[in-house]
């Protein structure tokens, strides 16, 4: 392992602010995409469980 | 003989496929998670510092993966939207428009990661060069996938039309592979060459390929999920879909 010490992980060598833009924007768009669709799918089969209940009630 | 067609064509309906999916779903997020960790951790920890670059290189283990997801789910995507085209099969143009928001994704990381890369190594954040511009042209292509689908509220046309626009645009990935040789650009050539020994050191290599694994099984576990919601979406009055949400 290169590193000394957790301050130097940090630093990458001086070109921290690009290399954990890199990586901190990736984990950002990797995180907020499946929790959207998490709510795409909740929201439409709530809507579909409503249309349900909604019918059968009218039955 | 006949009775196997007949059982491997079941996948190709939505209701049988709905189920399925859900299932394979939750093992393409484990693979992914445990190559993310493993690469992550060759990348980080395992590979050497670069002798020119330094630690910038270390972009290269998001880079390289992104910008090679980007062109190979837009292949998937024509693929699947060509089959809906030409065979009429209505999931398998369900599966190209799951796939364009994760390539689009891929292809504006692949851009950005590149901007953070090209700052410290070239002095830019952008150059009008092949590689970077035929990378751009294949994000409005992503882009103009899901506007123009989008914009056609009947969505048998909407995969129709959809399905032209990311056949044509095809052309396009060839043009961003081969661009560093075609053309004289300030982006490094390909990193990985099929006919030559690697020049990177191995362990470099290594971080890369897991790191693309990953990304693969996100992009198959992402497609998947927004497949399933698209079905729901879409069939929402077949009786099926009643019976799917119960």
């Amino acid at each position: 392992m290169q590193w000394n010490s957790i301050g130097e992980f940090f630093a990458m060598g001086g070109y921290g602010f690009y290399v954990w833009g890199s990586f901190g924007v990736t984990a950002l768009a990797l995180l907020i995409e499946p929790l959207l669709l998490r709510k795409r799918q909740n929201d439409v089969v709530t809507s579909l469980r409503r249309e349900r209940s909604a019918d059968e009630r009218q039955k | 003989m006949s009775n196997k067609i007949i059982h491997w064509f079941k996948y190709g309906s939505p209701q049988s496929f709905y189920p399925l999916a859900g299932k394979m779903i939750p093992w393409f997020w484990a693979l992914a998670a445990i190559f993310c960790v493993a690469g992550l951790w060759i990348g980080f920890f395992v590979a050497p510092t670069d002798a020119t670059q330094g630690e910038a290189y270390r972009i290269i283990f998001i880079h390289v993966p992104a910008s090679w997801m980007s062109m190979f789910l837009y292949i998937v995507m024509a693929c699947w939207a060509g089959i809906g085209l030409s065979l009429n099969t209505r999931l398998s143009s369900m599966m190209a428009s799951a796939i364009a928001p994760t390539g689009a994704m891929f292809a504006f990381l692949s851009l950005w990661t590149g901007a953070l890369w090209g700052k410290p190594m070239w002095g830019t954040w952008w150059v009008w060069d092949a590689r970077l511009t035929s990378e751009l042209i294949l994000l409005f292509l992503y882009l103009g996938f899901m506007a123009l689908q989008a914009a056609i509220d009947e969505p048998r046309r909407a995969d129709k039309a959809g399905a032209i626009l990311a056949l044509v645009g095809v052309v396009n990935v060839p043009i961003i592979y081969f661009s560093v040789k075609w053309w004289n650009t300030l982006h490094q050539g390909a990193s990985i060459s099929m006919s030559k020994a690697p020049t990177m050191a191995i362990t470099m290599l290594w971080g890369m390929l897991v790191m693309a694994l990953a990304f693969w099984m996100y992009s198959i576990a992402v497609a998947l999920q927004r497949a399933r919601a698209i079905m729901l979406e879409r069939e929402r009055h077949t009786d099926w879909v009643k019976y799917a949400v119960e």
